[in-house]
Protein backbone atom coordinates (compact mmCIF):
# COMPACT_ATOMS: atom_id res chain seq x y z
CA UNK A 1 0.00 0.00 0.00
CA UNK A 2 2.72 2.38 1.07
CA UNK A 3 4.84 1.33 -1.90
CA UNK A 4 2.08 1.96 -4.39
CA UNK A 5 1.42 5.49 -3.16
CA UNK A 6 5.12 6.21 -3.29
CA UNK A 7 5.53 5.11 -6.90
CA UNK A 8 2.38 6.96 -7.94
CA UNK A 9 3.84 10.10 -6.56
CA UNK A 10 6.88 9.49 -8.72
CA UNK A 11 4.80 8.94 -11.83
CA UNK A 12 3.03 12.25 -11.30
CA UNK A 13 6.31 14.07 -10.82
CA UNK A 14 7.78 12.28 -13.83
CA UNK A 15 4.90 13.39 -16.03
CA UNK A 16 5.30 16.98 -14.85
CA UNK A 17 9.05 16.95 -15.52
CA UNK A 18 8.57 15.43 -18.97
CA UNK A 19 5.94 18.05 -19.75
CA UNK A 20 8.33 20.84 -18.77
CA UNK A 21 11.09 19.29 -20.86
CA UNK A 22 8.89 18.88 -23.90
CA UNK A 23 7.18 22.23 -23.57
CA UNK A 24 9.19 23.82 -26.42
CA UNK A 25 7.88 21.13 -28.74
CA UNK A 26 4.35 21.70 -27.65
CA UNK A 27 4.87 25.38 -28.24
CA UNK A 28 6.18 24.76 -31.74
CA UNK A 29 3.09 22.73 -32.64
CA UNK A 30 0.81 25.23 -30.94
CA UNK A 31 2.19 28.16 -32.95
CA UNK A 32 2.11 26.16 -36.19
CA UNK A 33 -1.65 25.65 -35.74
CA UNK A 34 -2.50 29.23 -34.80
CA UNK A 35 -3.81 31.82 -37.26
CA UNK A 36 -1.30 34.43 -38.25
CA UNK A 37 -3.09 37.31 -36.57
CA UNK A 38 -3.31 35.52 -33.24
CA UNK A 39 0.20 34.15 -32.90
CA UNK A 40 1.41 37.11 -30.89
CA UNK A 41 -1.36 36.63 -28.35
CA UNK A 42 0.55 33.66 -27.02
CA UNK A 43 -2.52 31.53 -26.28
CA UNK A 44 -1.69 28.34 -24.45
CA UNK A 45 -3.53 26.26 -27.03
CA UNK A 46 -4.40 27.02 -30.69
CA UNK A 47 -7.53 29.03 -29.93
CA UNK A 48 -7.58 30.49 -33.43
CA UNK A 49 -7.03 27.12 -35.08
CA UNK A 50 -5.87 26.85 -38.67
CA UNK A 51 -4.09 24.43 -40.97
CA UNK A 52 -3.25 27.19 -43.41
CA UNK A 53 0.45 27.28 -42.51
CA UNK A 54 0.81 23.60 -43.32
CA UNK A 55 -0.94 24.20 -46.61
CA UNK A 56 1.58 26.85 -47.59
CA UNK A 57 4.57 25.01 -46.21
CA UNK A 58 3.80 21.64 -47.76
CA UNK A 59 3.59 23.38 -51.08
CA UNK A 60 6.83 25.33 -50.64
CA UNK A 61 8.94 22.78 -48.88
CA UNK A 62 8.20 19.63 -50.84
CA UNK A 63 11.34 19.86 -53.01
CA UNK A 64 13.50 20.41 -49.93
CA UNK A 65 11.95 17.42 -48.22
CA UNK A 66 12.75 15.37 -51.32
CA UNK A 67 16.36 16.53 -51.29
CA UNK A 68 16.67 15.73 -47.61
CA UNK A 69 15.42 12.20 -48.18
CA UNK A 70 17.84 11.77 -51.07
CA UNK A 71 20.78 13.08 -49.06
CA UNK A 72 19.75 10.98 -46.07
CA UNK A 73 19.52 7.75 -48.06
CA UNK A 74 22.80 8.46 -49.83
CA UNK A 75 24.50 9.06 -46.51
CA UNK A 76 23.12 5.83 -45.07
CA UNK A 77 24.37 3.77 -48.02
CA UNK A 78 27.82 5.33 -47.97
CA UNK A 79 28.13 5.04 -44.19
CA UNK A 80 27.18 1.37 -44.14
CA UNK A 81 29.40 0.52 -47.09
CA UNK A 82 32.44 2.06 -45.44
CA UNK A 83 31.90 1.23 -41.80
CA UNK A 84 30.69 -2.38 -41.77
CA UNK A 85 33.66 -4.01 -43.58
CA UNK A 86 36.12 -1.83 -41.67
CA UNK A 87 34.55 -2.84 -38.37
CA UNK A 88 34.84 -6.48 -39.38
CA UNK A 89 38.54 -5.99 -40.00
CA UNK A 90 39.01 -4.07 -36.76
CA UNK A 91 37.19 -6.57 -34.60
CA UNK A 92 37.85 -9.97 -36.18
CA UNK A 93 40.79 -9.89 -38.56
CA UNK A 94 44.50 -9.40 -38.13
CA UNK A 95 45.18 -5.76 -38.73
CA UNK A 96 48.39 -3.86 -38.26
CA UNK A 97 47.90 -0.36 -36.89
CA UNK A 98 44.48 -0.97 -35.42
CA UNK A 99 45.16 1.07 -32.32
CA UNK A 100 46.17 4.06 -34.37
CA UNK A 101 43.04 3.72 -36.45
CA UNK A 102 40.83 3.42 -33.38
CA UNK A 103 42.39 6.55 -31.95
CA UNK A 104 41.90 8.42 -35.22
CA UNK A 105 38.22 7.49 -35.18
CA UNK A 106 37.84 8.87 -31.66
CA UNK A 107 39.49 12.12 -32.66
CA UNK A 108 37.44 12.23 -35.85
CA UNK A 109 34.29 12.46 -33.77
CA UNK A 110 35.70 15.39 -31.86
CA UNK A 111 36.69 17.54 -34.83
CA UNK A 112 34.50 20.64 -35.02
CA UNK A 113 32.26 20.51 -38.07
CA UNK A 114 33.12 24.10 -38.85
CA UNK A 115 36.75 23.10 -39.40
CA UNK A 116 35.69 20.29 -41.71
CA UNK A 117 33.35 22.64 -43.53
CA UNK A 118 36.18 25.09 -44.20
CA UNK A 119 38.37 22.38 -45.66
CA UNK A 120 35.56 20.91 -47.72
CA UNK A 121 34.66 24.34 -49.00
CA UNK A 122 38.13 24.84 -50.47
CA UNK A 123 38.26 21.37 -51.97
CA UNK A 124 34.74 21.53 -53.36
CA UNK A 125 35.41 24.92 -54.91
CA UNK A 126 38.43 23.51 -56.71
CA UNK A 127 36.58 20.41 -57.83
CA UNK A 128 33.46 22.34 -58.77
CA UNK A 129 31.15 20.19 -56.66
CA UNK A 130 29.89 22.97 -54.42
CA UNK A 131 26.09 23.06 -54.21
CA UNK A 132 25.73 19.45 -55.30
CA UNK A 133 23.90 16.58 -53.65
CA UNK A 134 26.82 14.10 -53.88
CA UNK A 135 29.09 16.68 -52.27
CA UNK A 136 26.69 17.10 -49.40
CA UNK A 137 26.34 13.33 -48.99
CA UNK A 138 30.12 12.95 -48.73
CA UNK A 139 30.32 15.69 -46.10
CA UNK A 140 27.33 14.45 -44.11
CA UNK A 141 28.69 10.92 -44.01
CA UNK A 142 31.67 12.15 -42.01
CA UNK A 143 29.31 12.71 -39.08
CA UNK A 144 28.26 9.06 -39.05
CA UNK A 145 31.16 6.92 -40.28
CA UNK A 146 33.27 6.88 -37.08
CA UNK A 147 30.16 6.15 -35.03
CA UNK A 148 29.24 3.38 -37.48
CA UNK A 149 32.63 1.71 -37.32
CA UNK A 150 32.62 1.74 -33.53
CA UNK A 151 29.08 0.49 -33.14
CA UNK A 152 29.62 -2.33 -35.64
CA UNK A 153 32.98 -3.25 -34.10
CA UNK A 154 31.50 -3.37 -30.60
CA UNK A 155 28.82 -5.75 -31.84
CA UNK A 156 30.99 -7.92 -34.08
CA UNK A 157 33.39 -8.55 -31.24
CA UNK A 158 30.61 -10.44 -29.54
CA UNK A 159 29.86 -12.80 -32.42
CA UNK A 160 30.80 -16.30 -31.25
CA UNK A 161 34.10 -17.45 -32.66
CA UNK A 162 32.63 -20.86 -33.50
CA UNK A 163 30.26 -19.29 -35.97
CA UNK A 164 33.06 -17.74 -37.98
CA UNK A 165 35.25 -20.82 -37.69
CA UNK A 166 32.45 -23.01 -38.96
CA UNK A 167 32.15 -20.83 -42.05
CA UNK A 168 35.89 -21.05 -42.65
CA UNK A 169 35.94 -24.82 -42.23
CA UNK A 170 33.23 -24.94 -44.87
CA UNK A 171 35.68 -23.17 -47.14
CA UNK A 172 34.08 -19.75 -47.12
CA UNK A 173 36.32 -16.87 -48.11
CA UNK A 174 36.65 -13.82 -45.85
CA UNK A 175 34.30 -11.90 -48.07
CA UNK A 176 31.81 -14.77 -48.07
CA UNK A 177 32.01 -15.05 -44.28
CA UNK A 178 31.47 -11.34 -43.93
CA UNK A 179 28.51 -11.26 -46.28
CA UNK A 180 26.74 -14.46 -45.34
CA UNK A 181 27.57 -14.89 -41.68
CA UNK A 182 28.65 -11.61 -40.10
CA UNK A 183 26.27 -9.16 -41.75
CA UNK A 184 23.08 -11.19 -41.24
CA UNK A 185 23.94 -11.48 -37.55
CA UNK A 186 24.77 -7.79 -37.36
CA UNK A 187 21.50 -6.76 -38.97
CA UNK A 188 20.26 -4.85 -35.93
CA UNK A 189 23.48 -2.90 -35.69
CA UNK A 190 23.13 -2.01 -39.36
CA UNK A 191 19.63 -0.70 -38.70
CA UNK A 192 20.87 1.39 -35.78
CA UNK A 193 23.78 2.84 -37.73
CA UNK A 194 21.54 3.50 -40.71
CA UNK A 195 18.91 5.25 -38.62
CA UNK A 196 21.39 7.56 -36.97
CA UNK A 197 23.21 8.27 -40.24
CA UNK A 198 19.88 9.27 -41.76
CA UNK A 199 18.86 11.38 -38.80
CA UNK A 200 22.15 13.28 -38.67
CA UNK A 201 22.21 13.90 -42.40
CA UNK A 202 18.62 15.10 -42.15
CA UNK A 203 19.45 17.39 -39.21
CA UNK A 204 22.64 18.80 -40.65
CA UNK A 205 22.71 22.55 -40.88
CA UNK A 206 26.39 23.36 -40.96
CA UNK A 207 27.45 21.49 -44.08
CA UNK A 208 24.26 22.39 -45.90
CA UNK A 209 24.66 26.08 -45.14
CA UNK A 210 28.27 26.17 -46.29
CA UNK A 211 28.61 23.57 -49.04
CA UNK A 212 25.13 23.81 -50.48
CA UNK A 213 24.16 27.45 -50.01
CA UNK A 214 23.19 28.16 -53.58
CA UNK A 215 21.78 24.81 -54.49
CA UNK A 216 18.28 26.20 -55.10
CA UNK A 217 15.72 23.45 -54.72
CA UNK A 218 18.47 20.90 -54.32
CA UNK A 219 18.94 21.98 -50.75
CA UNK A 220 17.77 20.05 -47.70
CA UNK A 221 14.88 20.94 -45.43
CA UNK A 222 17.12 22.58 -42.85
CA UNK A 223 17.93 25.19 -45.49
CA UNK A 224 14.26 25.54 -46.35
CA UNK A 225 13.70 26.35 -42.71
CA UNK A 226 16.70 28.66 -42.66
CA UNK A 227 15.25 30.65 -45.57
CA UNK A 228 12.24 31.46 -43.41
CA UNK A 229 14.47 32.46 -40.51
CA UNK A 230 16.59 34.68 -42.70
CA UNK A 231 13.70 36.50 -44.34
CA UNK A 232 13.08 40.07 -43.24
CA UNK A 233 9.53 39.53 -42.19
CA UNK A 234 9.56 36.36 -40.16
CA UNK A 235 6.38 34.34 -40.58
CA UNK A 236 6.33 32.39 -37.37
CA UNK A 237 3.35 30.22 -38.29
CA UNK A 238 5.02 28.95 -41.43
CA UNK A 239 8.36 28.74 -39.70
CA UNK A 240 6.94 26.52 -36.99
CA UNK A 241 4.99 24.40 -39.46
CA UNK A 242 8.25 23.78 -41.35
CA UNK A 243 9.96 22.97 -38.06
CA UNK A 244 7.26 20.38 -37.37
CA UNK A 245 7.80 18.86 -40.82
CA UNK A 246 11.53 18.75 -40.22
CA UNK A 247 10.87 16.83 -37.00
CA UNK A 248 8.97 14.01 -38.68
CA UNK A 249 11.90 11.60 -39.00
CA UNK A 250 12.61 12.00 -35.30
CA UNK A 251 9.01 11.20 -34.48
CA UNK A 252 8.99 8.16 -36.75
CA UNK A 253 12.24 6.99 -35.27
CA UNK A 254 10.88 7.16 -31.77
CA UNK A 255 7.57 5.56 -32.60
CA UNK A 256 8.72 2.79 -34.89
CA UNK A 257 12.31 2.11 -34.03
CA UNK A 258 12.69 2.95 -30.38
CA UNK A 259 14.64 -0.14 -29.52
CA UNK A 260 17.19 0.61 -32.22
CA UNK A 261 17.52 4.12 -30.87
CA UNK A 262 18.12 2.75 -27.41
CA UNK A 263 20.76 0.43 -28.83
CA UNK A 264 22.54 3.30 -30.53
CA UNK A 265 22.38 5.46 -27.47
CA UNK A 266 23.71 3.02 -24.94
CA UNK A 267 25.97 0.84 -27.05
CA UNK A 268 29.41 1.37 -25.75
CA UNK A 269 28.45 4.62 -24.08
CA UNK A 270 29.30 3.26 -20.70
CA UNK A 271 31.97 0.73 -20.49
CA UNK A 272 32.79 -1.42 -17.59
CA UNK B 1 25.21 21.16 -28.27
CA UNK B 2 26.15 17.66 -27.80
CA UNK B 3 26.06 16.04 -31.12
CA UNK B 4 24.69 12.54 -30.79
CA UNK B 5 27.85 11.18 -32.28
CA UNK B 6 29.35 11.72 -28.94
CA UNK B 7 27.37 9.13 -27.34
CA UNK B 8 29.29 6.50 -28.95
CA UNK B 9 32.26 6.13 -26.80
CA UNK B 10 34.08 3.48 -28.63
CA UNK B 11 34.38 0.15 -27.00
CA UNK B 12 36.72 -1.57 -29.34
CA UNK B 13 39.53 -1.98 -26.88
CA UNK B 14 38.50 -5.36 -25.51
CA UNK B 15 37.39 -6.43 -28.95
CA UNK B 16 40.88 -6.06 -30.19
CA UNK B 17 42.38 -8.52 -27.81
CA UNK B 18 41.81 -11.84 -29.59
CA UNK B 19 43.17 -10.55 -32.83
CA UNK B 20 46.05 -8.85 -31.11
CA UNK B 21 46.96 -12.05 -29.38
CA UNK B 22 46.82 -13.85 -32.66
CA UNK B 23 49.14 -11.24 -34.03
CA UNK B 24 51.52 -11.59 -31.11
CA UNK B 25 51.49 -15.36 -31.32
CA UNK B 26 52.19 -15.12 -34.97
CA UNK B 27 55.13 -12.83 -34.44
CA UNK B 28 56.48 -14.86 -31.56
CA UNK B 29 56.19 -18.18 -33.32
CA UNK B 30 57.87 -17.17 -36.49
CA UNK B 31 60.10 -14.16 -36.16
CA UNK B 32 62.07 -14.88 -39.32
CA UNK B 33 58.94 -14.81 -41.46
CA UNK B 34 58.03 -11.39 -40.18
CA UNK B 35 58.32 -9.71 -43.53
CA UNK B 36 55.90 -12.00 -45.25
CA UNK B 37 52.33 -10.82 -44.90
CA UNK B 38 49.92 -13.56 -44.03
CA UNK B 39 46.71 -14.09 -46.01
CA UNK B 40 44.67 -13.18 -42.94
CA UNK B 41 46.50 -9.87 -42.73
CA UNK B 42 45.80 -9.23 -46.39
CA UNK B 43 42.15 -9.84 -45.70
CA UNK B 44 42.19 -7.39 -42.80
CA UNK B 45 43.88 -4.77 -44.94
CA UNK B 46 41.43 -5.29 -47.76
CA UNK B 47 38.42 -4.89 -45.52
CA UNK B 48 39.77 -1.76 -43.88
CA UNK B 49 41.10 -0.19 -47.09
CA UNK B 50 37.90 1.71 -47.98
CA UNK B 51 37.89 3.27 -44.51
CA UNK B 52 41.54 4.25 -44.76
CA UNK B 53 40.98 5.88 -48.14
CA UNK B 54 37.87 7.52 -46.76
CA UNK B 55 39.71 8.92 -43.74
CA UNK B 56 42.50 10.19 -45.95
CA UNK B 57 40.20 11.90 -48.44
CA UNK B 58 37.41 13.12 -46.21
CA UNK B 59 39.20 13.86 -42.95
CA UNK B 60 42.91 14.29 -43.51
CA UNK B 61 42.65 16.23 -46.75
CA UNK B 62 40.07 18.81 -45.54
CA UNK B 63 42.00 19.25 -42.32
CA UNK B 64 45.21 19.71 -44.25
CA UNK B 65 43.46 22.35 -46.38
CA UNK B 66 42.22 24.06 -43.25
CA UNK B 67 45.64 24.25 -41.65
CA UNK B 68 47.27 25.26 -44.91
CA UNK B 69 44.74 28.06 -45.32
CA UNK B 70 45.64 29.40 -41.90
CA UNK B 71 49.29 29.68 -42.95
CA UNK B 72 48.58 31.51 -46.20
CA UNK B 73 46.93 34.88 -46.55
CA UNK B 74 43.72 34.16 -48.40
CA UNK B 75 41.33 36.86 -49.40
CA UNK B 76 38.31 36.60 -51.62
CA UNK B 77 40.53 37.26 -54.66
CA UNK B 78 43.38 34.91 -53.82
CA UNK B 79 40.91 32.24 -52.82
CA UNK B 80 39.78 32.11 -56.43
CA UNK B 81 43.23 32.31 -58.02
CA UNK B 82 44.82 30.10 -55.38
CA UNK B 83 47.94 32.27 -55.19
CA UNK B 84 47.84 33.25 -51.57
CA UNK B 85 51.27 34.08 -50.13
CA UNK B 86 52.68 31.97 -47.33
CA UNK B 87 52.81 34.03 -44.13
CA UNK B 88 53.79 31.52 -41.46
CA UNK B 89 52.10 32.14 -38.14
CA UNK B 90 51.20 35.76 -38.89
CA UNK B 91 47.49 35.01 -39.10
CA UNK B 92 47.55 33.30 -35.72
CA UNK B 93 49.27 36.34 -34.23
CA UNK B 94 46.65 38.61 -35.74
CA UNK B 95 43.76 36.48 -34.56
CA UNK B 96 45.04 36.12 -31.02
CA UNK B 97 46.02 39.79 -30.94
CA UNK B 98 42.67 41.01 -32.20
CA UNK B 99 40.48 42.77 -29.63
CA UNK B 100 37.70 40.19 -30.07
CA UNK B 101 39.81 37.16 -29.31
CA UNK B 102 39.98 37.11 -25.51
CA UNK B 103 36.38 38.23 -24.94
CA UNK B 104 35.25 35.42 -27.27
CA UNK B 105 37.43 32.90 -25.46
CA UNK B 106 35.86 34.05 -22.19
CA UNK B 107 32.34 33.78 -23.62
CA UNK B 108 33.13 30.35 -25.02
CA UNK B 109 34.40 29.24 -21.63
CA UNK B 110 31.28 30.57 -19.91
CA UNK B 111 29.04 28.91 -22.48
CA UNK B 112 30.80 25.57 -22.17
CA UNK B 113 31.26 25.48 -18.40
CA UNK B 114 27.81 26.73 -17.43
CA UNK B 115 26.23 24.38 -19.96
CA UNK B 116 28.19 21.41 -18.65
CA UNK B 117 27.50 22.08 -14.99
CA UNK B 118 23.76 22.37 -15.46
CA UNK B 119 23.44 19.59 -18.02
CA UNK B 120 25.30 17.28 -15.75
CA UNK B 121 23.53 18.25 -12.53
CA UNK B 122 20.07 18.06 -14.07
CA UNK B 123 20.91 14.91 -16.01
CA UNK B 124 22.20 13.23 -12.87
CA UNK B 125 19.20 14.28 -10.80
CA UNK B 126 16.89 12.84 -13.46
CA UNK B 127 18.95 9.66 -13.75
CA UNK B 128 18.65 9.10 -10.00
CA UNK B 129 14.95 9.89 -10.21
CA UNK B 130 14.45 7.30 -12.96
CA UNK B 131 16.79 4.72 -11.45
CA UNK B 132 14.11 2.71 -9.72
CA UNK B 133 11.36 2.05 -12.20
CA UNK B 134 7.84 3.28 -11.57
CA UNK B 135 4.70 3.11 -13.69
CA UNK B 136 5.35 4.83 -17.04
CA UNK B 137 9.03 5.42 -16.26
CA UNK B 138 10.22 3.74 -19.46
CA UNK B 139 7.94 5.81 -21.64
CA UNK B 140 8.83 9.06 -19.90
CA UNK B 141 12.53 8.33 -20.18
CA UNK B 142 12.04 7.71 -23.89
CA UNK B 143 10.29 11.05 -24.26
CA UNK B 144 13.20 12.79 -22.58
CA UNK B 145 15.32 11.81 -25.58
CA UNK B 146 13.25 13.83 -28.00
CA UNK B 147 15.11 17.15 -27.72
CA UNK B 148 18.31 15.36 -28.49
CA UNK B 149 17.04 13.60 -31.61
CA UNK B 150 15.44 16.70 -33.10
CA UNK B 151 17.34 18.68 -35.68
CA UNK B 152 19.07 21.44 -33.71
CA UNK B 153 17.78 24.04 -36.12
CA UNK B 154 14.22 23.08 -35.12
CA UNK B 155 14.91 23.45 -31.40
CA UNK B 156 16.86 26.64 -31.93
CA UNK B 157 14.05 28.22 -33.92
CA UNK B 158 11.53 27.29 -31.26
CA UNK B 159 13.66 28.73 -28.48
CA UNK B 160 14.17 31.85 -30.50
CA UNK B 161 10.44 32.39 -30.65
CA UNK B 162 9.90 31.47 -27.00
CA UNK B 163 12.52 34.06 -26.07
CA UNK B 164 11.03 36.78 -28.22
CA UNK B 165 11.09 39.95 -26.16
CA UNK B 166 7.54 41.13 -26.92
CA UNK B 167 5.49 38.02 -27.47
CA UNK B 168 7.66 35.18 -26.27
CA UNK B 169 6.11 32.81 -23.78
CA UNK B 170 9.09 33.06 -21.44
CA UNK B 171 8.75 36.77 -20.89
CA UNK B 172 5.02 36.28 -20.52
CA UNK B 173 5.57 33.71 -17.77
CA UNK B 174 8.12 35.98 -16.13
CA UNK B 175 5.55 38.74 -16.30
CA UNK B 176 3.13 36.61 -14.32
CA UNK B 177 5.57 36.52 -11.43
CA UNK B 178 6.28 40.22 -11.84
CA UNK B 179 9.63 40.14 -13.64
CA UNK B 180 10.23 42.73 -16.33
CA UNK B 181 10.61 41.47 -19.90
CA UNK B 182 14.14 40.37 -20.72
CA UNK B 183 15.71 41.10 -24.10
CA UNK B 184 16.92 37.55 -24.31
CA UNK B 185 18.44 37.60 -27.75
CA UNK B 186 20.24 40.93 -27.53
CA UNK B 187 23.52 42.22 -26.22
CA UNK B 188 24.46 40.99 -22.78
CA UNK B 189 21.64 38.53 -22.45
CA UNK B 190 22.29 36.61 -25.63
CA UNK B 191 24.96 34.45 -24.04
CA UNK B 192 22.49 33.39 -21.36
CA UNK B 193 19.80 32.75 -23.93
CA UNK B 194 21.94 30.36 -25.97
CA UNK B 195 23.31 28.73 -22.83
CA UNK B 196 19.82 27.99 -21.52
CA UNK B 197 18.81 26.46 -24.84
CA UNK B 198 22.02 24.46 -24.94
CA UNK B 199 21.49 23.12 -21.44
CA UNK B 200 18.07 21.93 -22.51
CA UNK B 201 19.63 20.22 -25.53
CA UNK B 202 22.28 18.45 -23.47
CA UNK B 203 20.12 17.06 -20.70
CA UNK B 204 19.06 13.92 -22.63
CA UNK B 205 22.66 12.96 -23.38
CA UNK B 206 23.64 13.28 -19.73
CA UNK B 207 20.53 11.50 -18.55
CA UNK B 208 21.10 8.53 -20.86
CA UNK B 209 24.75 8.00 -20.03
CA UNK B 210 24.40 8.58 -16.30
CA UNK B 211 21.30 6.39 -16.15
CA UNK B 212 23.11 3.48 -17.74
CA UNK B 213 26.02 4.16 -15.41
CA UNK B 214 23.68 3.90 -12.43
CA UNK B 215 22.47 0.51 -13.63
CA UNK B 216 25.94 -0.80 -12.92
CA UNK B 217 26.01 0.30 -9.29
CA UNK B 218 25.30 -2.87 -7.29
CA UNK B 219 21.91 -2.68 -5.59
CA UNK B 220 23.12 -4.46 -2.44
CA UNK B 221 25.33 -1.49 -1.64
CA UNK B 222 22.19 0.58 -1.18
CA UNK B 223 20.56 -2.16 0.86
CA UNK B 224 23.55 -2.35 3.17
CA UNK B 225 23.59 1.42 3.47
CA UNK B 226 19.94 1.65 4.39
CA UNK B 227 20.37 -1.14 6.95
CA UNK B 228 23.07 1.04 8.45
CA UNK B 229 20.53 3.84 8.56
CA UNK B 230 21.86 6.02 5.76
CA UNK B 231 19.18 8.23 4.20
CA UNK B 232 18.72 8.86 0.50
CA UNK B 233 20.87 11.99 0.57
CA UNK B 234 23.70 10.25 2.37
CA UNK B 235 23.44 7.25 0.01
CA UNK B 236 23.77 9.53 -2.98
CA UNK B 237 26.94 11.20 -1.75
CA UNK B 238 28.53 8.07 -0.30
CA UNK B 239 27.64 5.51 -2.95
CA UNK B 240 26.15 6.87 -6.14
CA UNK B 241 28.38 9.84 -6.73
CA UNK B 242 31.76 8.21 -6.00
CA UNK B 243 30.93 5.09 -8.01
CA UNK B 244 29.81 7.17 -10.95
CA UNK B 245 33.11 9.00 -11.17
CA UNK B 246 34.43 7.17 -14.25
CA UNK B 247 31.15 7.67 -16.10
CA UNK B 248 31.15 11.29 -14.99
CA UNK B 249 34.61 11.79 -16.45
CA UNK B 250 33.59 10.47 -19.84
CA UNK B 251 30.30 12.37 -19.84
CA UNK B 252 31.92 15.68 -19.03
CA UNK B 253 34.75 15.12 -21.47
CA UNK B 254 32.45 14.36 -24.38
CA UNK B 255 30.10 17.14 -23.32
CA UNK B 256 33.02 19.55 -23.34
CA UNK B 257 34.06 18.61 -26.85
CA UNK B 258 30.58 18.74 -28.27
CA UNK B 259 29.66 22.00 -26.59
CA UNK B 260 32.88 23.60 -27.75
CA UNK B 261 32.20 22.85 -31.38
CA UNK B 262 28.50 23.63 -31.55
CA UNK B 263 27.48 26.23 -34.09
CA UNK B 264 23.85 25.77 -35.07
CA UNK B 265 22.14 26.53 -31.78
CA UNK B 266 23.97 29.83 -31.37
CA UNK B 267 23.86 30.77 -35.00
CA UNK B 268 20.13 30.24 -35.42
CA UNK B 269 19.19 32.02 -32.22
CA UNK B 270 21.48 35.06 -32.29
CA UNK B 271 23.90 34.75 -35.24
CA UNK B 272 26.61 35.17 -32.65
CA UNK B 273 25.62 38.74 -31.89
CA UNK B 274 26.03 40.36 -28.50
CA UNK B 275 27.88 38.22 -26.04
CA UNK B 276 26.87 34.92 -27.60
CA UNK B 277 29.81 34.63 -30.01
CA UNK B 278 31.88 31.51 -29.40
CA UNK B 279 35.07 30.39 -31.11
CA UNK B 280 33.13 28.00 -33.34
CA UNK B 281 30.55 30.57 -34.45
CA UNK B 282 33.29 33.16 -34.88
CA UNK B 283 35.12 30.88 -37.29
CA UNK B 284 31.85 30.17 -39.09
CA UNK B 285 30.94 33.82 -39.47
CA UNK B 286 34.38 34.85 -40.68
CA UNK B 287 34.53 32.09 -43.27
CA UNK B 288 31.10 32.43 -44.66
CA UNK B 289 30.75 36.16 -44.34
CA UNK B 290 27.53 36.33 -42.44
CA UNK B 291 26.37 37.79 -39.21
CA UNK B 292 28.85 39.98 -37.38
CA UNK B 293 31.61 39.56 -39.94
CA UNK B 294 30.80 41.40 -43.14
CA UNK B 295 34.08 40.56 -44.84
CA UNK B 296 35.11 37.03 -45.69
CA UNK B 297 38.28 36.07 -43.83
CA UNK B 298 39.10 32.51 -44.77
CA UNK B 299 42.56 32.51 -43.27
CA UNK B 300 41.49 33.95 -39.93
CA UNK B 301 38.59 31.52 -39.80
CA UNK B 302 40.84 28.56 -40.41
CA UNK B 303 43.29 29.81 -37.79
CA UNK B 304 40.49 29.78 -35.22
CA UNK B 305 39.43 26.42 -36.63
CA UNK B 306 42.94 25.04 -36.18
CA UNK B 307 42.93 26.17 -32.55
CA UNK B 308 39.69 24.25 -32.05
CA UNK B 309 41.22 21.31 -33.85
CA UNK B 310 44.16 21.32 -31.48
CA UNK B 311 41.81 21.28 -28.51
CA UNK B 312 39.96 18.33 -30.07
CA UNK B 313 43.21 16.46 -30.52
CA UNK B 314 44.27 17.06 -26.93
CA UNK B 315 40.84 15.91 -25.75
CA UNK B 316 41.22 12.78 -27.84
CA UNK B 317 44.38 11.95 -25.91
CA UNK B 318 42.75 12.76 -22.58
CA UNK B 319 39.84 10.53 -23.54
CA UNK B 320 42.17 7.67 -24.34
CA UNK B 321 44.02 8.22 -21.08
CA UNK B 322 40.82 8.23 -19.02
CA UNK B 323 39.60 5.11 -20.76
CA UNK B 324 42.88 3.27 -20.23
CA UNK B 325 42.88 4.15 -16.58
CA UNK B 326 39.39 2.81 -16.19
CA UNK B 327 40.44 -0.48 -17.71
CA UNK B 328 43.23 -0.97 -15.21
Amino acid sequence: MDRVTRTWWKTVLGVVLTAVMLFPLYWMINVSLTERGSIRNGDLYPKAFTLEHYDVVLHDQLPYLGTSILVGVGTVVLTLAISAPAAYALSRLVLPGRRVLSFLLIVAQMIPAVVMALGFYTIYTNLGILDSVPGLILADSTIAVPFGVMLFAAFMTGIPRELLQAAQIDGASYWRTFRSVVMPVARNSAVTVGLFAFLWAWSDFLFASTLNRDGGKLRPITMGLYDYIGSQNQQWGELMATAVLASIPTAILLLVAQRYVAAGVTAGAVKD
Amino acid sequence: MVRPVGIQTPAPAPSLEPALEAQRAELGAAPPRRRRIKPSTWAGLAFVAPLVIYVALLYAYPLYENVSMSLHRFTRATFVTGEAPFVGLDIYREVIGSPQFWPIVRQTATFVIVSLVFQYAIGLALAVFFRRGFPLSGLLRGLFLVPWLLPIIVSATTWQWMMDADSGIINRLLGVVGVDPVWWLNADHSLWAVTIANIWLGIPFNLVILYSGLQNVPADLYEAASLDGAGAWRQFWSITFPLLRPVTAITLLLGFVYTLKVVDIVWIMTMGTGTSQTLATWAYSMAFGKGTSAVIKYSQASAVGSILLLVALVMGFVYLFVQRRQED
